[in-house]
């Protein structure tokens, strides 16, 4: 029988913390940017495409990193509730960093807008124009990115749970 | 084991982290800020100053027919931007003109801004977007101003009308509006949406292949004589009457517009969309818009766009007028709203399929 890792493995740890800074960027970035009329709002949307396709093809790799290693065991002692939250829970983080780049492109495609990354780089469409497409897009990609800060919020409580309370070494999978 | 004591106070400690991350979020999002204005609440102060909601319908410029076309620039525009829709050569180009309002079945005959939503398709998928007025200035000079102006016209439920005390308590207040008003007031509105200038409102950055930034704003000049409305008889006009002349004038043939592009002096005022650029000032004509197909929204391809005066290409950029972002953020609201309840028919064409069937 092989040896379980005890931590994961580095390209997973350096995605994880790199990907942390840019979500929590780009949740508050999205949060701010709908909140004003100033030139924040142009400024922040400048940043929100290219930061949002960062994610993505980060997100993408590190689906791939995800499936050739195999990443620390949970506590054997760890209740089967706890167990069923964790599993859960990366499912859902996953689903989202994947979802929501994808969502925001596909709705500026719809909604008839130049997906422009950087001035003089645009992405192709990946819907066809439709308003009402668009409309449903959009206020999904604002209810998932609340659901997706509770989330994280949930992730950071259980990873300080781990942390500080439980001392099981499940934190320092991560920071190790 | 000593952990029952200890774990009260570290689970406050967790508690205390998730509460600061909330709280840094809400006070991003503007949530304990009520003053902070928002797309979201122009659109709202808009809403109220129509005093409903028209669903499906733009928030600001309700009304109107679809256009399209090409431009073609005459490689002048070179001097001034390196954006590609200058080098001698030509674009594609969909717009839509509209009346000002925020009813989409009022009439046309009213003193209102005659206005003109353009997308230019530059090549490599970039896109140049304007809204243009026919009046050379805007009524105030910041968003907060107009979310004060708007809030000043909401209509008095007793009498369905804006109270005029509280409108001139803020004309009163804003010699700039004042000016603004005196010039819609006097100053000839065109008869038609093909025979009247265009302006750019804002000023905007141009930026040429050295780098070189330059402050302008541009005017779409008519090529058709002007003429202007008797102002006294405009409630006496047919509801559709300009978008009708126009749909009727494109059958005959192409409008066309010179592009001219004016750039600051020292001492323009950049960042105040209410202040005229008066005196001489270098001019270049960069190309013809030329419009040869117009239609309802319902047949043409324009009602779906969101005009939104920041879409830019390379070589143009935004200006210091706070006008500009709020225009921006703006429209993305009205657009997003009008998106989730989904299309409606336009006035143009309800009234034609009315005439059609009598």
């Amino acid at each position: 029988m092989s040896r379980e890792p005890l931590r994961f493995a580095l390209p997973a740890r350096m995605l994880h913390w790199l990907m942390a800074a840019l979500i929590l960027a780009m949740l508050l970035i999205g949060a701010g940017m709908i909140s004003t009329t100033t030139e924040r709002y142009p400024h922040l949307l400048a940043w929100h495409r290219p930061i949002g396709l960062a994610i993505l093809v980060l997100a993408l790799i590190r689906l791939l990193v995800r499936l050739t290693h195999r990443p620390p065991p949970l506590p054997t002692d760890l209740p089967p509730l706890q167990v069923a939250a964790a599993k859960g829970s990366h499912y859902l983080l996953y689903a989202m960093m994947i979802a929501m780049p994808l969502i925001g492109w596909a709705m500026q495609s719809a909604g008839g807008y130049p997906v422009t990354i950087w001035k003089g780089f645009t992405l192709m469409p990946i819907l066809p124009h439709d308003i009402v497409v668009y409309g449903f897009l959009r206020l999904a990609h604002g209810l998932l990115a609340y659901a997706f800060f509770l989330l994280i919020l949930g992730h950071i409580g259980a990873a300080l749970f781990h942390a500080l309370v439980r001392r099981d070494g499940v934190f320092e999978s991560m920071t190790g | 084991m000593a952990a029952p004591i200890k774990i009260v106070p570290r689970l406050a400690v967790i508690s205390a982290l998730l509460a600061a991350l909330a709280l840094i979020f809400a006070w991003v999002g503007g949530w304990l800020t009520p003053a902070r204005i928002s797309g979201a609440a122009v659109a709202d102060v808009l809403q109220a100053a129509n005093g409903k909601v028209f669903p499906g319908y733009r928030r600001a410029h309700a009304k109107g027919v679809c256009v399209a076309g090409h431009f073609d620039a005459n490689g002048a525009g070179v001097a001034l931007s390196r954006a590609s829709v200058f080098a001698r050569g030509s674009v594609p180009v969909i717009g839509r003109a509209s009346t000002g309002g925020g009813n989409p079945m009022a009439p046309d005959g009213r003193n209102v801004f005659h206005a003109l939503g353009l997308r230019f398709a530059l090549p490599g998928g970039e896109e140049w977007r304007m809204a243009i007025d026919h009046t050379p200035i805007f009524v105030v000079s910041n968003p907060i101003d107009f979310v004060e102006l708007q809030n000043a016209s909401i209509p008095d439920p007793a009498t369905g009308k804006p109270d005029p005390a509280r409108i001139a308590a803020f004309v009163g207040s804003h010699p700039e509006t004042a000016a603004f008003l005196d010039y819609m007031k006097t100053a000839p509105l065109p008869s038609s949406f093909a025979n009247g200038p265009y302006y750019s409102i804002n000023t905007f950055r141009f930026i040429d292949a050295k780098g070189t930034s330059r402050m302008v704003r541009w005017q779409f000049e008519p090529e058709a004589p002007f003429a202007g409305l008797d102002k006294t008889t405009l409630d006496k006009e047919p509801a559709d009457f300009l978008f009708d002349e126009l749909l009727a004038r494109m059958k005959r043939g192409p409008v066309r517009w010179h592009l001219i592009v004016m750039v600051a002096n020292p001492g323009d005022r950049t960042d105040n969309a209410t202040i005229r650029w008066t005196g001489p000032h270098r001019q270049i004509d960069v190309g013809t818009l030329v419009l040869d197909r117009a239609s309802t929204e319902e047949a043409g391809n324009c009602r779906d766009y969101n005009y939104d005066p920041l879409i830019l290409p390379r070589g143009v950029a935004a200006s210091d007028d706070p006008l500009l972002p709020a225009r921006s953020a703006a429209y993305s609201a009205s657009f997003r709203r009008r998106a989730i309840e989904g299309p409606k028919t336009d006035a143009i064409t309800v009234d034609h399929r009315k005439e059609n069937a009598l």
